[in-house]
């Protein structure tokens, strides 16, 4: 025999479970926007074109972002360099010497610095790279770019070290290795898949930074490899012809979005399927 | 592939990027986006003439021009309001302003159902941008356009939120018809404004006018052309409405060509004369007298002579206004004073 | 004893922390030295206006007057509205996900998440201009005119304001909580939820149990989100009008912080206008510090008291709003 408030408890928890079911159905249709919305406006606007030729003056249809791509691969190349070696080194730090004030001080760090807005990274290396040298350049937008990324890497690095059986640094250890030999010979490697997954998913993210590349990076009209110029980058680029009136400039804006999502969209599928791979590997 | 030879490629590349850099001269700048229009061009065409001159230009409004050259970040800046005295000071080299072309700065519109030219004079314009005319229907602009039926619609000012010559410009106009306009707000090219919704750009403002049923606000008139936005024409001294045109624009300058200062920094707004746009400009270059990189330099002043004489026929497709003889004359003269050794 | 041996070994473990310390107090040097930049930068600001900044509503570059009132009403405003709309629905995320879902939809959902945070912020933007401003555009012309007359819903029906930027900071907002909220989630021992299902709880009250213990991890979630929307500047800036007024109407266009730096920062033609953008950027960087400090050291203090409990969560790479 069910009481009333059973009734009403059971009703309850029915409601909240739709609710949440709701939830992720609100969260999720935004998501389907956007990607209905740059795959229906980028891809009719995508073309070998886009892909080849340097962008036209005002006005004139045609021409494409070859140059942005390019700098946009420039930049993010530009910005692991700085970062992959501190963020990795930072990270196995981090994990070696957990219970100590300093790496909590390193951890503390590495979260602010996440925590950073990117608009103020950018103006931050706009005063110590572009305004010193008087120089816009893509080395200023891969520093800034390179800051961004450092904790990220630092922190996935460290956590995936720390998964790391303890048995395999303990066994390296007894058998005589010093620290560097046991953590870069053994521990180091058995969590690099994930490490390297963790600094494709950072390079992804970054790939999509507007604003620090805004005053460092600034943009060029022309197609450049000589980093201490100005580059053009496909969020930047995606950036001004948004605002622009140009009907012509919204159309390549929208591609240059899609070829953006693309690649966010390809990276995260890899670190999927890698972390998939990954973990089927540990539990052999 | 080895490591070896890996390297080796990307040495090549390198190499070959250098090398082939050597002989191409790039310039970065960066300014007014009332120019725009006809700086891409010129770089673009000159480019295919000089296929080794890249002159990179970036519009990030006139103030952004003014602070990047004073902070001598980019090579050259493009403004439409001149550098004031207390600018030129602070910038660690002697600037010299040079004239390119002529402009007009309209007011555009985006009022459903209403596709006639408007009337405006000064006082309305102010009065609108003040946020004292807050309907269409008001009589004050019904007034000036009495066969055409306005909507009980609200008006939406919108402005620049960048630094902006082009900003500069309309507050100079601004100004000159009203006290109240030159106390309150003033004139340089950012100011405090009263109302509105803020664009970046002369491309943001287009954009956000031709999105934004019931706005006005200004732009270069190319700007307004190439969008195909409505614009109207506003009263000039002489008590005429003048639509913005290549000859009501080439009016405005026609007065001041005869009594141009020897930097070159002058206003036409408001000017005298029939069948004169009062909203009309010079839109300046400007580079130092000496700068340090010498074979910039040279590469410079030769684009500029070539944008002061062959440059001068794009303008017209483009809605500018090219710029009288005299003046021409006299700028290719005060282009020497620049070192290019 | 090989003393030779062991010699060495403590000097390669030596040799090994130095180098990978060193590294490690790049990263610290790094934080540190913009804190230090963005105030050395601001001083002249910092000394002319003093604390007068943070209360003036004027933003007048002509006459020299700067005041950052309008930016920092408009950055919380736009965050508190962003949070209010998205902490319901990433709530309901984490607990379906972690809770309630079939496990074969757990690894879709869980990816399609992650795709929300990974999409970057000047698609956002993008969309924000030519999709969201003229929907909510309708949405504000549809309103009837008795709700017109609220301060809250005055103002012409422009789309772009604070609604829009609200809207589209809580969709950024969305998958951060909702993905360290599930963390926060599994971290609650098993006896917890088997205590009370023991005890006849529906399944709300089982899970309202877990939520309460998981509390101060699950505001900690919150927080970061919060800290997200604080910083955010492309799509922001897109759609919210950058007008630096105050207004408590959702239809106004207003300014953030984060937007007047982005829009303003190459073209500050005088020091003081410069020191005064960078003065902005020195608050941001410290309330994003604050935010962000107190959201890691409530999630981490309910690691911790979870953890001294019963059964660990099973490990789980870092997914890419984990590393955010």
């Amino acid at each position: 025999m069910t009481s009333r408030p059973t009734v009403w408890r059971k009703l309850l928890s029915s409601l909240f479970v739709g609710f949440c079911g709701l939830s992720v159905l609100v969260a999720l249709v935004p998501l389907a926007f956007i990607l209905f919305y740059v795959i229906n406006e980028g891809i009719s606007s995508l073309s070998f074109d886009f892909f080849t030729k340097m962008p036209k003056p005002v006005g004139e249809p045609g021409g494409g972002m070859a140059n942005a791509i390019v700098g946009t691969l420039v930049v993010t190349g530009l910005g692991s360099l700085f970062a992959v070696p501190i963020g990795i080194l930072s990270g196995v730090y981090m994990s070696e010497y957990a219970g100590t004030r300093f790496a909590s001080l390193v951890r503390f760090a590495a979260d602010t610095l996440n925590g950073v807005p990117s608009i103020v990274v950018g103006v931050f290396i706009y005063g110590i790279a572009v305004l010193p040298f008087k120089q816009f350049s893509a080395l200023a937008g891969g520093l800034a770019l390179g800051v961004m990324m450092i904790p990220i890497i630092a922190r996935t690095t460290e956590e995936l070290l720390l998964l790391v059986p303890g048995t395999m640094r303990e066994g390296a250890l007894a058998l005589g290795a010093t620290r560097s030999r046991a953590v870069f010979s053994v521990v180091l490697p058995a969590a690099l898949p994930g490490i390297i997954t963790g600094v494709v998913l950072a390079l992804a993210r970054i790939a999509g930074e507007t604003a620090p590349l805004l005053f460092t990076a600034f943009s060029n009209r022309f197609f450049t490899t000589q980093l201490t110029q100005p580059i053009a980058t496909l969020t930047v680029m995606v950036f001004t012809y948004a605002i622009s009136p140009y009907r012509d400039w919204h159309r390549q804006a929208w591609a240059g979005a899609l070829v953006l999502v693309t690649i966010v969209l390809i990276c995260s599928l890899l670190a999927r399927y890698a972390t998939r791979r990954l973990e089927s590997i540990q539990s052999m | 592939m080895s490591a070896r030879k890996l390297l080796a490629i990307a040495g090549c590349a390198v190499a070959l990027g250098a090398g082939a850099s050597a002989q191409t001269v790039l310039i970065n700048g960066a300014g007014a986006t009332f120019p725009y229009p006809i700086y891409s061009k010129w770089f673009s065409e000159y480019n295919k003439v000089h296929p080794t001159v890249q002159i990179n230009y970036q519009s990030i409004g006139s103030g952004g021009g003014i602070r990047q050259v004073t902070n001598q970040t980019v090579f050259f800046g493009a403004t439409d309001g001149p550098m004031t005295n207390d600018q030129l000071i602070a910038a660690p080299g002697k600037i010299l302003h040079f004239p390119t072309v002529l402009g007009a700065v309209v007011p555009v519109y985006n009022i459903p159902g209403v596709t006639a030219e408007l009337k405006f004079t000064g006082p309305v314009l102010v009065d609108i941008f003040m946020g004292k005319l807050t309907k269409w229907n008001d009589p004050e602009i019904a007034r000036l356009n009495p066969g055409v039926s306005l909507p009980v619609a609200d008006i939406t000012v919108v402005h620049r939120s960048d630094g902006s010559g082009t900003t500069y410009i309309w507050v100079d106009y601004l100004s000159k018809v009203s006290d109240a306009w030159k106390a309150k707000v003033g004139v340089a090219t950012a100011v405090n404004w009263p109302s509105g919704v803020g664009g970046k750009g002369n491309e943001g403002v287009a954009g956000l006018v031709q999105q934004t049923p019931g706005a006005i606000g200004y732009v270069e008139l190319i700007y307004a052309l190439q969008n195909k936005i409505n614009y109207g024409s506003v009263q000039n001294l002489a008590g005429e409405f003048v639509r913005a045109s290549v000859p009501s624009v080439t009016a405005a300058a026609a007065a001041a060509a005869g009594k141009m200062p020897a930097d070159f920094r002058v206003s036409i707004t408001n000017a005298d004369g029939k069948g004169v746009y009062p909203i009309s400009s010079f839109t300046w270059l400007l580079l130092y007298e000496s700068p340090k990189d010498k074979a910039q330099s040279k590469t410079m002043v030769d684009f500029v002579k070539w944008a002061l004489t062959d440059g001068q026929k794009f303008c017209a497709e483009l809605g500018y206004a090219p710029l009288p003889e005299p003046v021409v004359k006299l700028e290719l003269a005060a282009l020497a004073k620049i070192k290019i050794s | 004893m090989a003393g030779g041996a062991g010699r060495t070994r403590r000097s390669g473990d030596l040799g090994f922390r130095l180098g990978t310390g060193a590294f490690a107090v790049v990263l610290v040097l790094i934080v540190c030295a913009i804190g230090f930049e963005l105030t050395r930068q601001s001083m002249l600001s910092i000394e002319k206006f003093g604390l007068n900044f943070w209360r003036t509503q004027v933003w007048d570059p002509v006459a020299g007057q700067f005041g950052a009132l309008p930016f920092i009403w408009g950055t919380l405003y736009s965050s508190i509205l962003a949070l209010a709309l998205a902490t319901p629905i990433a709530l309901g995320i984490a607990v379906f996900i972690s809770e309630l879902c079939p496990n074969l939809l757990r690894q879709p959902l869980v990816f399609l998440t992650e795709l929300l945070a990974a999409i970057p912020s000047i698609v956002y933007g993008l969309w924000g201009i030519f999709v969201l401003v003229p929907f909510v555009r309708s949405v504000e012309s549809a309103m009837p005119q008795a709700l017109r007359s609220l301060p809250i819903f005055s103002g012409p029906p422009l789309g772009v304001g604070m609604l829009a930027a609200g809207l589209i900071l809580a969709v950024m907002v969305i998958p951060f909580t909702s993905s360290v909220a599930r963390e926060v989630l599994k971290s609650v021992p098993g006896a917890q939820r088997e205590g009370a299902y023991a005890l006849g709880a529906t399944r709300f009250e089982a899970i309202r149990a877990a939520l309460f213990y998981a509390r101060t991890g699950i505001i900690g979630a919150v927080m970061l989100g919060f800290g997200r929307a604080l910083g955010e500047t492309m799509a922001v800036t897109m759609v919210i009008g950058n007008n630096p007024r105050i207004s408590a109407s959702l239809f106004a266009p207003q300014y953030t912080m984060a937007a007047v730096l982005a829009n303003e920062f190459t073209e500050a033609d005088t020091e003081l206008y410069l020191n005064a953008l960078i003065e902005i950027g020195l608050v941001l960087f410290i309330i994003t510090l604050i935010v962000n400090s107190l959201s890691r050291l409530l999630i981490w203090s309910m690691a911790r008291s979870s953890s001294t409990a019963a059964v660990a969560a099973p490990a789980e790479p870092p997914t890419v709003e984990e590393a955010a």
